[in-house]
């Protein structure tokens, strides 16, 4: 773990600000206030249907709040376009792996180091991709660090579930971005596959990364997470470390004690 | 206002037209998950029933013409005729209403067998290989019928009762001159008995409602049970009967011809997306919608004002709708958009 | 293996351009060999090519881009009137201008995807249809088509003092004639390089990025790229290569008619690209040549040559045969047509090209796919 949780100094990077989003007569977030730390990972944790999900497209563009604010690095995101948020440092890694099919894995990992250095569009038809020399070779050593080096020239679509996984977070990895957002990262996953994420996501590059995860699995909350974040039919009960969070009565209330059951 | 009423009527036959076709489409859209290019030809198909069953029921034997007493001459006389005498030349009269009980049976058929032969194994394919397909097929029923038929529109006239106009100017109220032709009347009244025969059917019966549970969201189409490859055929027979019937009512208004099919679809197809894909009562609003301000802006005021505004007026209003309205007048949100 | 495709890109150029150049003399044994078939498989190779980085590249399926044809042609045969009967001018201002129309029609269409997309460019192409026939009757010249006349300006011809004496000017290329081998050989020069330039966009990051829109578009717009640039751009190239071949046409026939605008015939050039292989190089360029192929030789046939044809058979199935394939040959060749499409999008969805690798597979040397070249889908 970092060294960010002991570090009250550190400044914030992404602070949400009384955010409010209702789909109907549903209040999917109500009033939510978050406010995260350079170099923490974070964890937002919560039942099904809790608002982690609208939460988390709130700060992507993939949905604008009803009202609040979202502020990333001093600068606001509501109404920006998901590429542009993307180029702020802003990146997402999803729950269903969005990836390419029908591209190679290479290729894959390819198209989103092209977005760092192209920007949001680049005309460049006579520039040959056998001169991508050096975004090649980012490319095959990001392949690398997570173990898929020995497959990239197969169709992304061709490979299991857990390696598609690993090249979500390679995908995102290769951006260096600022704050990376972890959707579930290992929803649906073996516990030994589950293991190995946690091991990715604690170690190298990837460990020193700002990071706010999405998470149902205890284990792997416990075992990345800085500072967790409850959130409860739209409201955020708790946020602290995981001690004080573990040791919530509130928290043990709406969500702890349920799902220790089920455990 | 004599103008307008006419222009209204028109627009409304029109329509009618292209809301039954858009009926079909968007049935076979809703439930199937079908882009049926080919279904203008059905509409075709339906007018050559007419057709055909006209031919059928003119057979003729080559008799003496007795009213030419000069010298030996010959005429055509239908053996309906030669048999039944005034009541086989009332039968061929009403070759086009009749031909409605051939083209049930028949148009049934080619929908079955378009489903089971050809559709059924394009409903896991991409939008694009299902228009690329049904268009393929839409050429080859167009030429096979160019091929029996000939390439002139054939005219098929409606019985003679109802072959004059109707003064519908004394109806409203208004100039008793005003009139307006019987047979076209009828048409309006036949597609709207249609139309409301489809929305019943679905509305009433539990077959209609599992249909429209499964348009509402495709990802319960599996509700429609275990034998869902029967229930989706006849869905699909029923949307190709729809479109033959409006084919075969259409016959005397419009002599037909073999590209009548395509002509129609291209307009039935901006009618489905302006009407929102997958909506039934979309479809319908927005069949009628385009029929009207087609026919309103054919009118000499209007096309003085804006010229060849008449021939563009469906496709610009389609561009606008569109746009502003993403999802046409009744879509839903991520319904066939790929 | 990067060398490998450095040094592939070169000789790919070299032989295309070889075979384009020797067509005359390949195409003989087939009986293919005469100027006028030569230029139509060139020119609708140039438009299936274009069309191609729009289908193939992006997925996104245009059911208007003849209007674009026919706008280049209609563009052509005005600088023919106006200003020179050299093609030069002719062709660039074709390319331009349906470029322009591509741009306006291509901001407008891209707001949408799927299938609400095919529908607005079909809605854009016949109101194009539509408004020449009726409207724009002072440009286009309506049902009869524009043509040249002997008391047009052209401007720049008469400022070198070149006088047309009696019947029509013929287009030209600084003085050679377009007719005949010589006009074949302008377009398959064109054809060369506009093969060139898809060759280029094909294997360049930009037109990586834009498999990749075709792949997973919302993918793409969080991975932080603006997609409808790409798209749009996209969209303009192939309306442009759409020009250039309308451009070509009346360079080589100085006639223009909305007819060429049509939607069948944007779908015929869906179907040449389907044909030879969606988003495969070379494919949408085999598949124009097949389908121009075929239609000269049904549309020509008719019931006596068919005779001739199985004359070798007993005269029983000698009849049996003719009546059979009959109403496939001359005016029936639309119906040969049609029954293509549906045999390859069922049997073929890849196109020939599919049908390549499929054969190779079966012999055991087939490669693997070059990662840039994208998938045959």
């Amino acid at each position: 773990m970092s060294e960010a949780m002991t570090n009250t100094a550190s400044k914030t990077m992404l602070e949400i600000k009384g955010v409010n989003k209702t789909f109907g007569g549903l209040h999917a977030l109500s009033d939510v206030n978050l406010q995260i730390v350079e170099g923490e990972t974070h964890a937002i944790i919560g039942p099904n249907g809790a608002g982690k999900s609208t939460l988390l497209n709130c700060c992507i563009g993939k949905l604008i709040p009803d009202n609040g604010s979202v502020t990333f690095n001093g600068r606001n995101m509501i109404g920006m376009a998901p590429h542009d948020i993307n180029h702020a440092g802003m990146v997402r890694v999803f729950q269903t792996p969005e990836i390419f099919p029908e591209l190679s894995l290479l290729d894959n990992v390819m198209i989103p180091a092209f977005a760092k250095r192209d920007g949001t569009f680049k005309f460049n038809p006579f520039k040959s991709m056998a001169n991508e020399k050096v975004i090649r070779e980012e490319a095959m050593s990001t392949l690398a660090e997570f173990a898929l080096d020995k497959f990239y020239d197969q169709h992304a679509g061709s490979i299991s579930r857990g390696d598609k996984r690993r090249l979500e977070l390679a995908m995102g990895l290769i951006q260096h971005p600022t704050l990376l957002l972890l959707d579930e990262p290992t929803a649906g996953m073996a516990r030994h596959d589950t293991n190995q994420t946690i091991e990715l996501l604690n170690s190298g590059k990837m460990g020193e990364m700002t990071k706010v995860i999405i998470e149902h699995d205890m284990h792997v909350v416990f075992s990345l997470a800085d500072r967790i974040s409850v959130l409860a039919r739209g409201h955020i009960i708790a946020t602290g470390t995981p001690e004080e969070i573990k040791n919530d009565p509130k928290v043990k209330e709406a969500y702890l004690g349920e799902e220790a059951v089920d455990e | 206002m004599d103008a307008i009423l006419i222009q209204l009527l028109n627009g409304l036959d029109k329509g009618a037209a292209y809301a039954l076709i858009a009926l079909g489409l968007t049935l076979a859209f809703g439930t199937l998950g079908i882009v049926n290019f080919a279904h203008g030809a059905l509409f075709m198909l339906g007018a050559f029933c007419a057709v055909s069953f006209q031919k059928i029921l003119t057979i003729s034997k080559k008799v003496k013409d007795e009213s030419i007493t000069f010298f030996d001459a010959y005429k055509e006389k239908p053996y309906l005729e030669i048999w039944w005498g005034d009541t086989g030349t009332a039968i061929i009269d009403y070759a086009v209403p009749l031909s409605i009980l051939m083209a049930i049976p028949v148009m049934l058929l080619i929908g079955f067998i378009m489903e089971r032969g050809l559709i059924r194994h394009f409903y896991k394919r991409s939008h694009a290989e299902q228009i690329l397909v049904t268009f393929g097929l839409a050429i080859i029923i167009q030429e096979v019928i160019r091929h029996f038929f000939g390439a002139n529109p054939i005219p098929t006239p409606a019985p003679d009762v109802v072959s004059g106009s109707a003064a519908v100017g004394v109806f409203f109220g208004l100039n008793e001159n005003l009139v307006y032709p019987w047979w076209r009347l009828i048409y309006l009244a036949f597609s709207l008995a249609i139309i409301s025969a489809v929305f019943a059917f679905l509305k009433f019966t539990t077959f209609g409602m599992v249909v429209r549970a499964g348009m509402a969201d495709r990802e319960t189409v599996g509700l429609l049970g275990i034998n869902i490859q029967k229930r989706f055929t006849i869905v699909f027979a029923i949307a190709a009967l729809v479109a033959g019937l409006a084919g075969v009512m259409y016959a005397p208004i419009l002599p037909p011809d073999y590209h009548m099919g395509m002509d129609f679809l291209v307009l039935s197809f901006v009618v489905v997306v302006v009407g929102g894909m997958g909506s039934l009562p979309g479809a319908v609003a927005a069949g009628f919608l385009l029929g009207i301000l087609q026919s309103f802006a054919s009118m000499t005021e209007v096309s003085s004002l804006f010229p060849g505004i008449d021939q563009i007026i469906i496709y610009l209003v389609a561009v606008i709708i569109l746009l502003v309205r993403p999802r046409g007048l009744m879509g839903r949100e991520g319904v066939f958009e790929d | 293996m990067m060398k490998n495709l450095i040094k592939s890109n070169t000789v790919i150029m070299l032989i295309f351009a070889a075979v384009v150049l020797t067509a005359p003399i390949w195409t003989a044994p087939i009986g293919a060999n005469y100027p006028d078939l030569l230029q139509k498989f060139a020119i609708f190779g140039i438009f299936a090519v274009g069309y191609n980085i729009l289908f193939g590249l992006t997925g996104y399926l245009s059911f208007g881009h003849a209007a674009f044809l026919g706008i280049g042609s209609y563009t052509a045969v005005w600088s023919f009137k106006l200003l020179t009967m050299n093609v030069v001018p002719a062709i660039i201002l074709a390319v331009i201008v349906a470029g322009i129309f591509a741009l306006l029609i291509g901001f407008l269409s891209l707001r949408r995807s799927g299938i609400y997309f095919s529908i607005l460019t079909l809605a854009f192409a016949q109101m194009a249809y539509s408004l020449a026939y009726s409207v724009l009757t002072p440009i286009t010249n309506g049902e009869t088509g524009l043509q040249l006349e002997q008391q047009d300006p052209r401007v720049i011809d008469s400022m070198f003092g070149v006088v047309v004496k009696d019947g029509l000017p013929s287009t030209n290329l600084f003085g050679t004639l377009m007719s005949g081998y010589s006009g074949f050989y302008v377009a398959a020069a064109i054809l060369i390089v506009a093969f060139y330039i898809s060759l280029k966009i094909f294997r360049s990051p930009f037109g990586m990025k834009l498999l990749a829109i075709k792949s997973n578009q919302t993918r793409m717009k969080y991975t932080g790229f603006n997609t409808r640039p790409y798209l749009l751009t996209a969209f303009v190239i192939s309306g442009m290569y759409a020009g250039l071949a309308g451009g070509l046409l009346a360079s080589i026939d100085p006639l223009a008619g909305a007819e060429r605008m049509q939607w069948t015939a944007s779908g015929e050039v869906v179907l040449m690209t389907i044909m030879g292989g969606v988003g495969t190089l070379i494919g949408p360029l085999l598949g124009a040549v097949i389908i121009k192929y075929l239609e000269n030789i049904f549309s020509a046939l008719n019931k006596s040559e068919l005779t001739e044809i199985f004359n070798y058979m007993p005269e029983w199935l000698q009849t049996i045969v003719v009546n059979v394939t009959n109403p496939f040959v001359g005016e029936g060749w639309h119906l040969t047509l049609g029954a293509l499409f549906m045999l390859i999008v069922i049997f073929l969805p890849g196109g020939v090209m599919e049908g390549v690798d499929k054969i190779k597979g079966l012999f055991g040397f087939g490669k693997k796919k070059s990662t840039i070249e994208g998938e045959a889908k």
